[in-house]
């Protein structure tokens, strides 16, 4: 393992991590904080010279294999979630620093479940930097260095691939820079545009942008305690659309672009990802007619479906409270996840595509024992890594996700809010059901199920595998 | 510039890499998954798997916005119409390979007709190559310019000869003329040298003069090798007859060792000079039995690599010929510097060195042409050949006056048919054909040489 050149790239996100702290603290100036504005400052001074002193030792050569790169990007995942906590722990805002820890964990993986009871008595900076994860995490620090430092190469794919959702990462474009650039710029334009329509909704200025941060990172940390529920039916409308749009796979944008239409609405993934949302849509605002008005049990079904969907994790209502069918159908949502190339976080609709047409293909091997079937998606056969890859990433998941609630069963809560909380983190949705529903938070959890969760948080954004290599030994050997 | 590759060999992997290191992006297209995943998990290069010659792969791969498509798949067929629909799919330029003889001798007609730009023939270059080093059989390589007027002629520094532990100040008083040696390798180091350099044994120099000028050098410094007046080829491929064919032309005696009776047969045919041997080229007694010590010079050409360095080396050992190797697959050259064969060709390299000079002449709105190239030393330096279009920051002031990059060595300048080894009172002018040679790689013109 490249020890140097991976301890190289840490420096980096260190840095582009201190940059990113000033943010929070210019907005501290604004609302007159100047005392937590001064604990970001000194946090990013701490992070830009710890990465300066990391990145003294220059690497010798860059090569950076598939090991490397999953590696690298686990190891700055944890380091960047270290370094965001601190101004949490520093300011006093959450005094524990675990807590601290899993509130920025839940963050940048986008995940949206809290540990604070009281969201609204934290300073404008806390909020600001809370949200500002989630956009942070949505898109992914590596991409965001790959678009502006074209340091690796070749090899930045490897950093990509650890980093970007869905089974087969690909580039748009052949220069990574120039791809990690378009998804950038995707990505902000979506949010500017989403900024704009919340404030002409009605929403306040800073509320509207730490929305956003929430809905386009697919995160869904609110910013008051009772998240979207307080807002009028337009800002609802609004956020449920851009929630969808932020789970599209955004391969579907650059083609809107570059005017490619049939190219663009010719995805099958994306497809069924709208498919699976009307129908679910459907289903629930029938079933929860009898609790309100015709058009909210629309606007409360769409909402939920599309907030859970696209593992944001905004509520407007507390679906805790609803049918069981309607429940149901929301915790296999859960599992479902958005898009892959979107910011989204779970299963992905496209592997779920693939799992099922493994399992055709295998029914009709066994009426056809001799017959050679390929498995086809969008015109192009899946190769047999990607479904091979695929049925493992389906194994290690259920197993990380049974151990974790095995784990976590510690604490002796009931089995809805030990399953639902494990799977809600997994997936990086936020709220689940029992006491970790939309109007519970993650508080009641002990200091060592805190871990487990912030485990499986940085797993589900990782996309698993750059979790586990960490933890296998022959990783960390030289040779 | 948008470069589509199709056919993911070896060449092809090449032709990513070097171009990719340009900063061209590169999408690469072959219908084998393997060989895309090879290059894209190594390069910054977009993969495409399918077939290069269907029109809805080539769309994939961009062709409309394509400026340049290189087709270099296994076969010539598949080339060339690949390059046809590439044409009227997009705007793009056209390079195919074709290595076929057949088609070889109908290039222009094929070439004109299907509209290819440029149509490459490694086995022909590559024979021409070694052709061009018979020649002249001191040197390890030999790279022309201006059209042959001008040589840079790398060779192997002996113990014997008089350049051996000489500083480079002092060479001049020893020869009683002047000669440009503007790049030295030692080891796996490439030196740029200065005055105070000391040439060592082993050390691979590089000289620039004319070919008159060269013999008289070569003749000065002591080595002594005559004309190559017998040539032994073994293995009787594509190449082995592009080569009989130039060395026969030369008046060279050519012996053709080849193991497999039809290519024999069909040797014999086309090569009624040549005298065609039927036996097995790694039988020692055979060689020996053909006058393997009395040949001046020696070509390994099976398809085995490894067979024909332990072949060259036999050749070395046994006789005193020129022994040439041929390698087109291991990518050892740090190590076969270390044994003692006199040269090493790559016919991948010398494809993708063709390729490049090209693309990189394809920038017309530079001020000047990159009109030859040749990456040395496993592309750790390059000597680029420029045609000076119009005037800029390096025409008209002395050349001492210029504020260059590091390691750079402006070694001539050809006005017309005047050839100059410029000092530092010399200027550059319009019209002028300029060969620098350094360290810096990806140059496209001139102008880049400066600071």
């Amino acid at each position: 393992m490249n020890f140097t050149m991976v301890s190289y790239i840490i420096g980096w996100i260190l840095q582009i991590e201190a940059a990113f702290l000033l943010l929070p603290a210019i907005v501290g100036f604004c609302y007159g904080e100047g005392n937590k504005s001064f604990v970001f400052i000194v946090t990013a001074l701490a992070s830009f010279l710890l990465g300066l002193i990391i990145k003294l030792k220059k690497p010798k050569t860059h090569d950076l294999y598939t090991r490397e790169g999953f590696a690298t990007v686990a190891i700055g995942w944890i380091a960047m979630s270290i370094v965001g906590a601190v101004p949490f722990f520093a300011t006093g805002e959450i005094p524990n620093f675990v807590d601290a820890l899993f509130e920025s964990v839940s963050g940048f993986t986008t995940t949206g479940g809290s540990i604070l009871n009281d969201v609204e008595a934290l300073s404008h900076a806390c909020v600001f930097w809370r949200s500002f994860t989630h956009w942070i995490g949505g898109m992914g620090v590596f991409v965001f260095i790959m678009a502006i430092f074209p340091i690796m190469g070749g090899y930045s794919i490897n950093l990509m691939r650890a980093e970007s959702t869905g089974p087969a990462v690909g580039k748009l474009v052949p220069r990574v820079q120039k791809t990690a650039l378009i998804l950038y710029a995707l990505y902000l334009g979506l949010t500017i545009i989403g900024c704009v329509v919340y404030i002409i909704c009605g929403m306040n200025f800073f509320e509207a942008v730490t929305t956003i941060f929430g809905t386009v990172g697919t995160g869904g940390y609110g910013v008051l305690n009772t998240s979207i529920t307080s807002y009028n039916p337009a800002i609802q409308w609004a956020i449920t659309i851009f929630m969808i749009l932020s789970g599209i796979n955004y391969s579907v944008y650059f083609c809107l672009i570059r005017r490619q239409f049939k190219d663009a609405f010719s995805i099958s993934e994306v497809k069924w990802y709208l498919g699976i949302i009307l129908v679910s849509t459907a289903i629930i605002a029938f079933d929860i007619r009898g609790l309100y008005a015709p058009a909210d049990s629309i606007r409360h079904a769409a909402f939920q479906v599309g907030s859970i969907i696209t593992t944001t994790g905004f509520s407007t209502a507390d679906f805790d409270l609803w049918p069981m069918l309607s429940k149901s159908v929301l915790v296999l949502l859960m599992f479902c996840g958005a898009c892959s190339g979107s910011t989204g976080g779970g299963m992905k609709i496209s592997r779920w595509l693939i799992m099922a047409k493994t399992i055709r293909k295998e029914l009709s091997t066994m009426i056809h024992p001799r017959q050679v079937k390929k498995i086809h998606m969008d015109g192009h056969v899946v190769e047999h890594e990607t479904v091979r890859a695929t049925n493992v990433y389906l194994a290690s998941y259920f197993f990380i996700m049974l151990i974790s609630v095995v784990l976590i069963s510690v604490d002796n809560l009931d089995f809805t809010t030990n399953f639902t909380g494990v799977v809600a983190m997994l997936n990086n949705i936020g709220p689940g059901l029992g006491l970790v529903g939309p109007t519970g938070n993650f508080s009641i959890f002990g200091t060592f199920s805190k871990i487990v969760l912030i485990f499986d948080m940085l797993a589900g954004r990782l996309e698993l595998f750059p979790m586990l290599i960490i933890l296998n030994p022959a990783c960390w050997k030289k040779y | 510039m948008n470069i589509i590759i199709v056919g993911c060999g070896k060449v092809g992997h090449t032709l990513a890499q070097q171009l990719g290191g340009e900063n061209h992006d590169i999408v690469v297209v072959d219908k084998n998954p393997e060989r895309v995943h090879g290059i894209t998990d190594e390069l910054d290069a977009q993969g495409i798997i399918g077939n290069g010659v269907s029109y809805q792969t080539l769309q994939e791969a961009g062709v409309e916005k394509a400026d340049l498509l290189i087709a270099v798949t296994a076969s010539d067929e598949q080339n060339l119409l690949c390059c046809c629909i590439a044409r009227q799919a997009g705007h793009c330029k056209t390079i195919a390979r074709v290595r076929n003889p057949i088609y070889n001798e109908e290039i222009t007609f094929l070439r004109d007709k299907l509209g290819l730009d440029l149509v490459i023939n490694p086995e022909l270059i590559t024979a021409n190559e070694i052709a061009r080093i018979f020649q002249f059989p001191s040197a390890v390589k030999i790279d022309t310019f201006s059209k042959g007027r001008l040589e840079l002629i790398h060779f192997r520094v002996t113990k014997e000869c008089l350049l051996c532990g000489i500083e480079l100040m002092h060479l001049k008083e020893s020869l009683g003329f002047n000669v440009l040696i503007p790049l030295v390798t030692r080891g796996e180091e490439i030196i740029i040298p200065r005055g105070n350099f000391v040439f060592e044994e082993g050390d691979i120099a590089s000289v620039v003069t004319t070919p008159q000028t060269a013999t008289m050098f070569f003749r000065k410094i002591g080595f002594t090798s005559g004309r190559t007046r017998t040539a032994m080829l073994v293995g009787g491929g594509t190449i082995s007859y592009y080569l009989a064919q130039r060395l026969l032309s030369a008046g060279i005696n050519t012996k053709i060792v080849e193991i497999d009776e039809n290519v024999c047969n069909e040797l014999s045919e086309k090569l009624p000079d040549a005298v065609v041997i039927h036996g097995d080229g790694t039988d020692e007694k055979l060689l020996l039995q053909e006058g393997l010590e009395k040949a001046d010079g020696f070509v390994a050409l099976t398809g085995l690599d490894e067979e024909n360095i332990l072949l060259s080396l036999l050749a070395k050992k046994l006789g005193n010929s020129k022994s040439v190797c041929k390698i087109n697959r291991i990518n050892f050259n740090s190590l076969l510097g270390e044994i003692k064969v006199d040269t090493t060709v790559f016919p991948r390299l010398l494809t993708a060195d063709l390729i490049i000079k090209y693309a990189r002449s394809m920038n017309d709105s530079l001020g000047s042409n990159v009109e030859n190239l040749y990456r040395l030393e496993d592309g750790k330096a390059e000597a680029l050949e420029f045609f000076v279009k119009e005037a800029s920051g390096v025409t008209d002031i002395p050349l001492a006056k210029l504020k260059m990059k590091k390691d750079i060595n402006i070694c001539s300048i050809t006005r017309g048919s005047q050839v100059i080894f410029p000092t530092g009172n010399d200027v550059i002018k319009v019209g002028d054909y300029v060969v620098v040679v350094m360290k810096h790689l990806g140059m496209k013109d001139i102008k880049d040489i400066l600071l």
